[in-house]
């Protein structure tokens, strides 16, 4: 979390009334590997479907974004909240030897895989060492 | 486009938006008392509970599961959920960041005494575990005729 978000998010707590827009995010946990093709990005949204995903990148930023939607029967009252937010935002800094334009995104079980592949001019190549 | 879009359905967006608000009123302002079986904040998986009249749904945000491996028990208003969370590593990749929880993990619920351990439902979407427990017929508020 940067400096600037945690600000935001402090004054928000002592701030009672909210309006949407400043409505608290929940950070989804990531995981992010990088293998010799490109780098992956793993990030838990449970209660996301599909259609209530968003999945941005240009040439700096990777955005992912989604809101929760549940079931719930009219007039429930809440016991107990460990969510308490319905809006899922994380941005990430992309480097310029990846390619934004070739990112594939696939959501199972609120889980969402998000592929930056690497141009080709960077992935590594093994050079063959010939005996003399 | 999205002014074509916009105009064929013009109620569903609204609609999402006040489910939304519902929800955010519902779980973002609660002062509960805190259970002698609550767990820090940040344990595995998060959990809402929310009750009505004639039930209770408990929520589990538990992404990636496979609901095979879950193991859903209730005695009396004692609600066990345990199972194993496995995030598949890529061996042959360098990780930056690994935040995503893996292994095992078991939560404990007190539901209302009221519930019937009967009748309890549970379902998996969307890497939500969403489990229903009736309450009692006695428990329900009751209309009472006045001659």
């Amino acid at each position: 979390m940067t400096a600037t978000q945690e600000v935001v998010r402090r004054e928000q707590e002592t701030v009672p009334a909210r309006t949407r827009e400043q409505a608290p995010l929940l950070r989804p946990p990531v995981d992010i590997y990088e293998d010799s093709q490109g780098i992956t990005v793993q990030a838990e949204m449970p209660g996301v479907s599909r259609d209530r995903l968003n999945v941005q990148a240009d040439r700096n930023t990777l955005l992912i974004e989604g809101e929760i939607a549940l079931d719930m029967p009219a007039g429930m009252e809440a016991l107990y909240a460990d969510v308490q937010a319905t809006r899922y935002s994380r941005s990430f800094g992309l480097s310029s030897e990846l390619e934004p334009d070739r990112i594939e995104a696939t959501l199972k079980d609120g889980v969402l895989t998000v592929r930056i592949p690497k141009r080709a001019e960077y992935r590594p190549r093994k050079i063959e060492i010939r005996s003399a | 486009m999205f002014g074509t879009l916009s105009s064929l359905a013009p109620g569903i967006f609204d609609e999402l938006r006040r489910l939304e608000d519902e929800m955010d009123q519902l779980f973002g302002s609660v002062a509960w008392p805190m259970g002698i079986r609550a767990v820090r904040r940040g344990t595995f998986p998060p959990i809402n509970v929310g009750s009505t009249a004639d039930r209770v749904d408990v929520y589990l945000f538990a992404a990636g599961l496979d609901p095979k491996t879950v193991d859903v028990s209730i005695q009396q208003n004692l609600l066990t959920v345990a199972g194993n969370r496995s995030v598949e590593a890529n061996q042959d990749a360098d990780y930056y960041r690994r935040e995503r929880f893996d292994g095992e993990f078991r939560r404990v619920i007190t539901l209302p005494e009221d519930v019937d351990p009967e009748r309890v439902d549970a379902s998996y979407r969307d890497g939500v575990l969403h489990i229903t427990v009736q309450r009692r017929e006695a428990a329900r508020p009751r209309q009472i005729q006045v001659n």
